[in-house]
């Protein structure tokens, strides 16, 4: 039976793959997502795993590896940060477009430089339209759960599409949580073996990944995108049956206090826990605040975030990444294209915080709700603001 | 867009190729702008044309004994015109 354990958020994250019975991992060791496939190692080293354990001189190989051992029917995983994704970036590409159901780890971690191992959100930014389907999580049970979901909306028939799970380097990698921890055996049916619709297999001769000219390549990328937006469903309804089998029940769009709120703090990640203490701090005060906190962003929920936010006057949207010479935070400019042409948009103001593992505080956040009202009340547009810049 | 052409609902999985050996199919003869002509008066039968043709497009006329170009596959690089050592062969434009 499920046991709850305090472990580590990482081997949490091992522990999930180890039960979902992986066939191969390739990876590259890279702080902060290192202990997660450390001890992954270990456990097909002590034979607790039985997986072949694919050592690579870099993440652009270490993908490789994935992309070739999917394509020949392996339930494959690999994990990696920052500048390991930008170098296996190439790849990332290849394998949503071959539609291998690939999962993959990401400990967020900023981008040099200046040189940098602290967490943030720019990494998985930079790899924003990759073309996978993307879960941020917020604690360690989010992590671990959603190893499984990704397995299972990944390699369905109907997706095929590989599944990223972004998770706070350090702030969630390295901490020590409670974490409900499913077993194999309770698993059932929840994963069904991995049935690959297009296999490398010698016997019978086929070409993945072969040259396009351009009169196939707008219907590929058509294919594609489809592929990733219908996923959706699908996406639900693991999140449904995962309720089901193991009592805990994730959305899309994650909302706290939202009935009456009228500021909104928004974020993807753990932060949002901090920001939902802010928001109990606030109501306290006589506030109406409340968080939504983006489990999903790719496919992004547009509809649901039009609804979850329809009545709310202003939202503050808090980006772990700068999207430089842009319009604003990454995650805000989606938001602000999601309302485009809808009637009832709010007030959209964008914050970047937390970059390279600076503290966001509870008070941070509180500054936040307050900040994004006073840009609200004067009624025109602003630039992005950096969160306790020094100037 | 040509009809004949598949529709994005119709491609396999990833843009996979499921039939071996399908680029025989495929015609790159249609990238050429410019074609090789051989004069026969010139011609010396030599075979140095079907040598250094890198996409093996020029073959044996066996009543003949002369060399002609497969148009299907043959992309018009010229190298059998520059190689040629009579000198018979010339580039030409593609007419449509």
């Amino acid at each position: 039976m499920a046991h709850r354990k305090g472990i580590e958020v990482s081997l949490g994250v091992a522990e999930a793959v180890t039960a979902c019975d992986v066939d191969v991992i390739s990876a590259y060791p890279i702080t902060p997502q290192t202990h997660i496939v450390e001890n992954l190692s270990e456990k097909v080293a002590e034979g607790e795993l039985d997986a072949e354990y694919i050592m690579v001189e870099s993440e652009h190989s270490a993908m490789a590896a994935c992309c070739g051992a999917s394509a020949a029917g392996a339930r494959t995983f690999t994990s990696t940060a920052s500048q390991g994704l930008q170098l296996m970036s190439e790849i990332v590409f290849i394998a949503s477009s071959l539609r291998l159901p690939i999962v993959m780890a990401v400990a967020n971690r900023s981008l040099s430089g200046p040189l940098s191992i602290w967490g943030d959100q720019s990494d998985v930014m930079a790899n924003r339209d990759c073309g996978w389907i993307m879960y941020f999580v917020e604690n360690g049970q989010a992590a671990h759960d959603h190893i499984f979901i990704a397995y299972r909306v990944g390699e369905d028939p109907r997706v095929m599409l590989p599944v990223m799970v972004n998770m706070d380097g350090f702030q969630l990698t390295h901490v020590i949580e409670p974490i409900e921890l499913i077993e194999r055996s309770e698993l059932g049916d929840y994963i069904p073996p991995f049935v690959p619709k297009v296999q490398l297999n010698p016997l019978k001769p086929l070409t993945i990944g072969p040259a396009s000219t351009p009169f196939m390549f707008t219907e590929a990328k058509k294919a594609h995108e489809e592929a990733l937006f219908k996923s959706r469903a699908v996406i639900e309804d693991a999140w449904a049956e995962f309720e089901k089998r193991f009592g805990r029940r994730y959305k899309a769009v994650e909302q706290y206090h939202l009935d009456d709120a009228e500021v909104v703090i928004l974020g993807l990640g753990g932060l949002t826990g901090n920001a939902r203490a802010a928001c109990e701090k606030l109501r306290s005060e006589g506030r109406k605040v409340g968080v939504v906190n983006l489990r999903l962003f790719r496919p992004f929920p547009a509809e649901d975030l039009r609804k979850a936010l329809s009545k709310a006057k202003v939202v503050a949207v808090c980006d772990r990444a700068i999207s430089y010479g842009g319009t604003g935070g990454p995650v805000a400019s989606e938001i602000k294209s999601a309302f485009y042409g809808y009637t009832g948009m709010p007030y959209i103001a964008s914050f970047i915080i937390g970059l390279a593992g600076r503290d966001v505080r509870i008070s941070d956040f509180e500054h936040i709700a307050k900040r994004a009202e006073e840009l609200a009340n004067r009624g025109e547009p602003a630039p992005y603001e950096l969160l306790g810049l020094r100037e | 867009m040509q009809s004949d052409r598949p529709k994005w609902q119709e491609l396999e999985l990833g843009c996979a190729v499921i039939v071996p050996g399908s680029t025989r199919e495929y015609k790159c003869g249609d990238w050429a702008s410019m074609t090789p002509k051989t004069d026969p008066e010139k011609c010396a039968k030599c075979g140095v044309c079907w040598i250094f043709c890198p996409d093996m497009s020029r073959y044996r006329d066996v009543r003949t004994g002369a060399y002609d170009v497969n148009k299907f596959y043959c992309k018009g690089c010229g190298i059998c015109a520059r190689e040629c050592p009579t000198g018979a062969i010339s580039m030409v434009e593609v007419s449509d």
